[in-house]
């Protein structure tokens, strides 16, 4: 390769546009799960690496725990509309409506239930593949997982009874009713990810970089104070300089404290960071040794 | 880490005596790219355990079933990156009913960490381990000479191991290997040098794995491009576009050379390299791209694109070593789908030649074919396929079998 260098973030890159152009080829209706966050964020824009000048061929989906920092669902509508792609989303207050979820305590995360919605959105619109941004570094469970991730009619997750992955050479098939989940960036680190959003120049929300923010310490996380979550008696408010590694449902997700304002800054920061990134913010996590594990085969992605 | 990081993809191999968990959790640890919470959660466990120190192959135990039973029943992928390269390391486990597991991991390994204890010197498994790497055709091979410290770092018996393995790997026709003496419990010779083992001269593991030349694993000379998905937006800016997307496998392509479709045959030029980043003078392999062409001619997914400097072989029936994967036998009566490159076709087993056991390397005729055997097989297509002998081209050579009835993978193949 004459003065052509292939870097990490090159194959990494050509790896995902492969495994999306295969799930577009071989899959009868494909989705995209787009939640706004950073990953699903690179995911959009290896999708256009895959596709462009075609449209997507796939939706957008969001599942919405409408536990939301704002921020976010505004980066979520503005990039779908800008490029002029589908975007469905399905909120969890749709299955409380129907009764297919209920909530036993109103202030615990709404994360597990998330699942719920997912399969019912599958089945209404026979989705027979959903691509989602899970990368295997995250977590113990998710570094066993296949890049075409098998799933029976209930949505479950079986790590023993997986399909052997070999090459590059994907196994799409499924039976009608049931799906697969598929994972481009399951190779991709938190470093590769915060490396090409540099490297692509891309738009993420700014409560990823260090801001001055409201917050609560619990144990040995700082909690965002907000509409859903207020100091207890003998709590005491805070204002720190953060910013969010992970996002999902604002009453578990803690940020990290931070001065890293730019992307060159959190890579630094990220490089030399001790701590896992579900570790530092995700406390639905915490709770165990295998929440992740348990979670998937429940269904979750 | 810098523009120019590359990705190396790696395994290791060989049984839970040799220390191979330690051995990963070592470059975990030394390289800096364990996190204290993981290392808090397997000092809590070591401790539970009733260990004296941190067991750093804990590291590696995934899932919550491995964790009660203490042992690894799956390929986990984990991730370390250096200022010079980003690595993937494909654990496998050394249990002998899970050699498809090795398999797996290996199909996109460009590197194998052989392991061997020192006292122990090469074993069964460890020409099975060899035999597999060959087999599936593993770049670069590095046999590490564990547990220098229990032979009291002898010289003698580092040497006398290395010319035992490299004979037998000769045999199968393996050259690049590289013998590395090593204490992964101590951390000699893994990421430091240490001060016992002085009269080594040659390169660290990581070293190695930071060094090792990999931009030739590819093969870089036959162009092989198969068509993925074809893009037609039908805009009205883009009302004429028709591209051929793609991931080269294999050589390089440039605007305006000649290409064949096969297996139809037609030929045409190549009018654009088209990326979202703006179209290229030239492309190369693994790069996804979309190539336009001069004439319109009708193409689909599963035609491959190449050049007529060296042709692949088209036909309908072709010869294959076979790992069975299936817990299922083979049934020489039923007909199973191939995926060979974005192809898909029905085929069937019209014979299973020999069966090689992979501890004696001896081929017994006319085997069943069960879970982790690997068979030499005939295989008729019902399309014809566009090929490459696998130790020629990996990615034109390889396929996977698929059984219609469950949609289960049950077999890799690599074309011979």
């Amino acid at each position: 390769m004459s003065n052509h260098i292939f870097t990490h973030l090159d194959a990494l890159e050509s790896e995902s546009i492969h495994i999306m152009r295969e799930v577009a080829a071989e899959c009868k209706n494909p989705a995209l799960l787009f939640s706004g966050g950073k990953d699903s964020i690179v995911m959009l824009r290896l999708a256009e690496k895959a596709f462009r000048p075609c449209k997507f061929p796939f939706p957008l989906v969001h599942i919405d725990t409408e536990h939301n920092f704002p921020e976010v669902i505004q980066t979520r509508d503005k990039l779908a509309a800008d490029l002029g792609e589908r975007l469905i989303v399905r909120s969890l207050e749709g299955s409380i409506a129907k009764g297919t979820i209920v909530i036993k305590n109103p202030d615990l995360p709404r994360n597990p239930y998330q699942s719920v919605t997912l399969l019912e959105t599958i089945e209404e619109f026979g989705f027979d593949a959903c691509m989602g941004g899970a990368r295997r570094d995250e977590e113990k469970a998710r570094a066993k997982e296949r890049i075409f991730s098998f799933r029976d009619e209930f949505g479950q997750w079986d790590p023993k009874n997986q399909r052997p992955e070999l090459w590059d050479i994907y196994n799409t098939r499924v039976h009608q009713g049931e799906n697969i989940r598929v994972f481009p960036i399951s190779n991709w680190t938190e470093l590769d990810i915060w490396q090409y959003i540099g490297r692509e120049n891309l738009h993420i929300p700014s409560i990823y970089y260090a801001h001055e923010r409201e917050v609560i310490r619990r144990g040995d996380s700082v909690i965002p104070v907000s509409d859903l979550v207020q100091p207890k008696p003998g709590e005491k408010v805070e204002v720190l300089s953060v910013r969010f590694r992970t996002v999902g449902d604002v009453t578990c997700t803690a940020p990290v404290e931070s001065t890293a304002s730019n992307v060159d800054e959190i890579i630094a920061e990220t490089a030399t960071t001790r701590i896992t990134e579900r570790g530092a913010t995700r406390m639905d996590d915490q709770t165990s040794d295998a929440s992740m594990e348990l979670r998937k085969k429940e269904g979750y992605f | 880490m810098s523009d120019t990081t590359q990705l190396l993809r790696f395994i290791t191999a060989g049984s839970v005596d040799d220390g191979k968990s330690t051995l990963i959790g070592r470059l975990l640890h030394d390289s800096k790219s364990i996190f204290e919470d993981q290392f808090l959660a397997i000092s809590k466990t070591s401790e539970k355990r009733g260990m004296a120190a941190v067991d750093l192959s804990l590291l590696t135990d995934g899932l919550q079933a491995e964790r009660e039973q203490g042992i690894t029943i799956d390929v986990a992928y984990r991730y370390f990156a250096t200022p010079r390269r980003k690595f993937i390391i494909g654990d496998t486990p050394g249990h002998e009913q899970y050699t498809r597991n090795m398999v797996t991991a290996a199909s996109t390994a460009n590197l194998v960490v052989i392991l061997v204890d020192a006292r122990r010197g090469v074993l069964v498994q460890t020409r099975r381990h060899t035999y597999l790497a060959s087999l599936v055709g593993i770049p670069h091979i590095v046999l590490a000479v564990n547990k220098m410290d229990m032979v009291d770092y002898a010289e003698a018996r580092f040497n006398e191991i290395c010319a035992e393995y490299l004979a037998f790997a000769a045999q199968l026709g393996l050259h690049d290997i590289t013998c590395i003496p090593l204490s992964a419990l101590v951390g000699d010779m893994l990421v430091d040098r240490g001060d016992k083992l002085n009269w080594y001269q040659g390169p660290t593991l990581m070293e190695l794995l930071e060094n090792v030349e990999i931009d030739h694993d590819v093969n870089t000379t036959d162009f092989r491009y198969p068509v993925q998905w074809v893009c037609r937006p039908q805009t009205d800016e883009h009302h004429d576009f028709r591209g051929f997307m793609g991931r080269i496998e294999a050589g390089e392509v440039s605007v305006g050379d000649e290409i064949t479709v096969l297996p139809g045959g037609r030929t045409s030029k190549v009018k654009e390299i088209v990326t979202y980043d703006g179209n290229l003078q030239t492309a190369y392999a693994p790069q996804s791209i979309t190539l336009r062409l001069t004439d319109e001619i009708d193409i689909s997914r599963g035609d491959m694109f190449v050049k007529a400097d060296y042709l692949p072989t088209v036909a309908k029936e072709f010869e294959a070593m076979l790992c069975w994967l299936s817990e299922t036998p083979l049934d020489k009566n039923r007909k199973y789908l191939v995926k060979h490159t974005t192809r898909t076709a029905k085929c069937l087993f019209s014979s299973i030649d020999y069966r090689v056991d992979v501890n004696t390397l001896e081929q017994h005729v006319n085997p069943t074919v069960s879970m982790n055997d690997i068979v030499h097989a005939s295989i008729k297509v019902q399309s014809p396929l566009v090929f490459d002998h696998y130790n020629r081209n990996r990615a034109s050579g390889s396929f996977i079998v698929i059984d219609e009835a469950t949609n289960n993978t049950v077999a890799a193949g690599m074309i011979s």
